[in-house]
C-alpha cells in the first residue's frame, strides 16, 4: 500500500494524444499509464512498452497441460490399472491425443486468463484507483508518475502545452488493494480538482 | 511516393525457370524411356510420379486463386498490397491444368488400370460395381475437363475484374460499391466451383480412387489443407522475392506476419484432418480401412510417414509460434520452402505408397519432374507479373492494406 503522486492529463482527441505521448517521453517524464476508452493501435509502441510475455506464459501452461495429460494417462493405463481395450497397446498414443489436446488448451486458456488478470490487476472484490471516470467513455487519460525530481507545476504546464484539456494532481494507490474505496474519493465527480490530495 | 509498378523479369530468374523446365522435360523423357517402356511396375512408377506431381502443383497454384476469392468474400483489405502476386501465381493454373488434364486423361484413356483399377472392374467385385456410377471413365473425363475449364475460366474472370480499374482514375463510392459487389459475385462463383471440385470430388477421383476399394470422408479436406498451406507458402516466397528485388513497396512485416499466421494455422488444420483420418481408422481397426495405413505405418513408408508429420506439423508449430519468427524474412523463406517440400512429400506418399507397396522409390525422376513444375510456375508467374501493374492502385480497399497493422 504505497501512495504515490500523479499528474493526470486528459485528452479528447487521439490525434493530439500520440504526439503528446512522444513529447512527454522525450521530455523525460515517467508515464505511469495511458487510459483509453478503446484499444488504440500503435499506442504501445509510442509509449515504449515491451511486448507482453503473456504468450510465453501461455506456452508454458500449454506444455504443462500436455505433460500432465500424457503422464497421468500413461501412469494409469500402464502402472496403476492396465486394461485391455480392444487389444490396443497399454500406451495407445493416438487414443490419448484428443484428451492431451483438450488439456493443453484448458491449461493454457485458464492459465493465460488468470495471468492476464494478475498482470492487469483485475480480480473480484479487488479495487483499483480510477484516475478519471471518463477514461471509459470519451477521454484519453495520460498519467505521469511524480518522482523525487519531478516538479508538479512544470509537469502540469508541460501537459497543457502538449494539448491536455483537463489537468490535475492526484495522490493515489498505484496498485490494487482488497477492500473499499476511501470515503473521500468521489469516483464519478469529475469537476473537483485534487479531490484526493 | 513513387512505385515500381512494372516487374521486369531479371535475366537470372528467366534463366533458372528455363533450366528447371528443361530439367523437368528431360526427366519426363528419360523417365518415359527408363520406366514408361518397362514392365507393369516401372510403368506404374512413371505414371504415378507424373500424377502426383502434376496434381500437387496444380492444386497449389489453384490455392492462390482460392485465397484471392476467400479474402474478397470476407471483404478483406489487408491482402491488397500483394494481391497481384497471388493473381500472377494463379495464371500457372492454365499451363499446369493443361498438363494435368493430359496426364489424367491419358491415364484413363490409356487404360492404366494398375493406377486406376476401377477402369476395368471385375463384375464380381461388388464394391467397385457399387461405385461404378461415380468411378467410371466417362464421368472421370467429363468432370476433369469441366473442373479444369471452370478453374481457368473463373480465375481469368477474377483477374480481369482486378485489372479493370487500372486505366481509370480513383472510384467514386458508388462505383467502388459496384466494383466490390462484382468482385464478390464472381469470387463466390469460383468458391462454389472450388467447393464442388477441390473440397469434394476432385481428390476422390484423381487421388483417392487409386485405392478404389478404400475411402475416407476426410480425404478431400485433407488434400485441400495440404495444398492451401503450400499455396500460401508459395505466395510468401514470391512476395519476399519481389520485396528483395525492390518491388511491392506497400508490403511490410505486418502483411508477412499475417501470411505467417496463415501458414501456422493451416499447418495445424492440416494436422487436425490428418489425425482425424488416421485415428478413426486406427481405433476401429477394420481390415478394409486399415489397409491404407498398413504399408504406410508398418511397411517401408514408415520413415516418410513420420517425416511428413515432423515437417508439416512439428516444425511449423514450434517455429511459427513466436511472433518474431513470423516477421523474420529469412525464417519465412526457410519455412515456406520446407512446407512446400513437406506437402510434396505428403502427396508422394498419398499416391506412390498406394501404387508400390513393397518398395520406396524416391529418386532423381521424382525431383526432376518436380523441378520442371517449379520452373513452369516461375515462368508463368514471372510473365504474368511483368504484364500488368504490381498494384491495383484504384481498388477501394487499398488504403486498408497500406495502414494494415496486426
Amino acid at each position: 500500500m504505497a501512495k504515490k503522486k500523479f499528474v493526470v492529463g486528459s485528452f479528447d482527441d487521439e490525434k493530439v494524444l500520440f504526439p503528446a505521448v512522444k513529447k512527454v517521453r522525450k521530455a523525460g517524464y515517467k508515464i505511469h499509464d495511458v487510459y483509453t476508452p478503446f484499444p488504440i493501435h500503435g499506442l504501445d509502441q509510442v509509449m515504449g512498452l515491451r511486448d507482453t510475455s503473456l504468450h510465453t506464459a501461455g506456452f508454458i501452461y500449454g506444455i504443462t497441460g500436455t505433460t500432465t495429460a500424457l503422464t497421468f494417462m500413461g501412469w494409469v493405463f500402464t502402472k496403476d490399472w492396465p486394461l485391455n481395450i480392444g487389444g490396443k497397446p497399454h500406451f495407445p498414443l493416438p487414443a490419448f491425443i484428443p484428451i492431451t489436446f483438450e488439456l493443453t488448451v484448458l491449461f493454457s486458456a485458464v492459465g493465460m486468463v488468470l495471468t492476464f488478470c494478475y498482470l492487469c490487476q483485475l480480480a473480484p472484490f479487488v479495487k483499483k484507483h480510477h484516475f478519471h471516470a471518463r477514461a471509459t467513455d470519451d477521454l484519453f487519460v495520460m498519467v505521469l508518475e511524480c518522482t523525487s525530481r519531478t516538479n508538479e507545476d512544470e509537469a502540469k504546464a508541460f501537459l497543457e502545452s502538449v494539448g491536455a484539456k483537463e489537468i490535475n494532481v492526484q495522490v493515489a494507490e498505484d496498485g490494487w488493494w482488497l477492500g473499499r474505496y476511501a470515503k473521500e474519493q468521489k469516483l464519478y465527480d469529475t469537476t473537483t480538482e485534487n479531490s484526493l490530495a | 511516393m513513387s512505385f515500381r509498378e512494372k516487374f521486369e523479369i531479371p535475366a537470372k530468374f528467366k534463366m533458372w525457370s528455363m533450366i528447371l523446365m528443361a530439367v523437368g522435360l528431360v526427366s519426363i523423357l528419360a523417365g518415359y524411356f527408363i520406366y514408361g517402356q518397362g514392365d507393369e511396375h516401372a510403368n506404374t512408377r512413371f505414371w504415378g510420379v507424373l500424377l502426383y506431381n502434376s496434381v500437387f502443383f496444380l492444386l497449389v497454384v489453384n490455392a492462390s486463386m482460392f485465397f484471392i476469392c476467400a479474402t474478397a468474400l470476407a471483404m478483406g483489405g489487408w491482402q491488397m498490397s500483394f494481391r497481384r502476386v497471388a493473381e500472377a501465381i494463379s495464371t500457372a493454373v492454365i499451363p499446369i491444368g493443361i498438363i494435368s488434364g493430359v496426364i489424367l486423361l491419358s491415364l484413363v484413356l490409356g487404360h492404366q488400370h494398375h493406377i486406376y483399377h476401377w477402369i476395368t472392374p471385375d463384375p464380381n467385385d461388388h464394391i467397385l460395381m457399387g461405385k461404378i456410377g461415380f468411378l467410371n471413365p466417362t464421368f472421370f473425363i467429363v468432370w476433369t475437363i469441366l473442373t479444369l475449364a471452370g478453374w481457368i475460366f473463373l480465375g481469368a474472370k477474377m483477374r480481369s475484374i482486378s485489372r479493370e480499374p487500372d486505366n481509370s482514375g480513383p472510384m467514386s463510392p458508388e462505383e467502388g460499391k459496384k466494383y466490390i459487389f462484382k468482385n464478390t459475385i464472381w469470387g463466390s462463383l469460383y468458391l462454389v466451383w472450388f467447393g464442388l471440385t477441390v473440397a469434394s470430388t476432385v481428390p476422390w477421383l484423381w487421388l483417392m480412387s487409386i485405392d478404389a476399394h478404400w475411402y475416407s470422408t476426410m480425404y478431400s479436406w485433407y488434400t485441400f489443407a495440404s495444398t492451401f498451406v503450400a499455396g500460401i507458402a508459395l505466395i510468401t516466397l514470391f512476395v519476399i522475392y519481389l520485396k528483395n528485388k525492390g518491388y511491392l513497396e506497400l508490403v511490410n512485416q505486418e502483411h508477412l506476419h499475417d501470411l505467417g499466421k496463415f501458414m501456422f494455422a493451416f499447418s495445424i488444420f492440416w494436422t487436425y484432418l490428418w489425425f482425424s483420418q488416421f485415428m478413426l481408422i486406427w481405433y476401429a481397426n477394420i481390415p478394409e480401412e486399415t489397409v491404407y495405413f498398413k504399408h504406410r505405418l508398418q511397411g517401408p513408408y514408415r520413415g516418410i510417414f513420420f517425416l511428413n508429420l515432423i515437417i508439416n506439423f512439428i516444425a511449423p508449430l514450434l517455429v511459427f509460434m513466436r511472433r518474431s519468427s513470423k516477421r523474420n524474412y529469412t525464417l519465412l523463406v526457410f519455412m515456406s520452402v520446407l512446407i512446400i517440400f513437406g506437402h510434396w512429400i505428403d502427396f508422394y506418399q498419398m499416391v506412390i505408397a498406394s501404387l508400390s507397396k513393397e518398395h520406396v522409390e524416391l529418386g532423381l525422376f521424382d525431383f526432376g519432374v518436380a523441378a520442371g513444375f517449379v520452373g513452369l510456375i516461375m515462368w508463368a508467374t514471372g510473365n504474368a507479373l511483368s504484364k500488368h501493374s504490381l498494384i491495383n492502385r484504384n481498388h477501394p480497399f487499398l488504403k486498408e492494406s497500406i495502414i494494415h497493422h496486426t
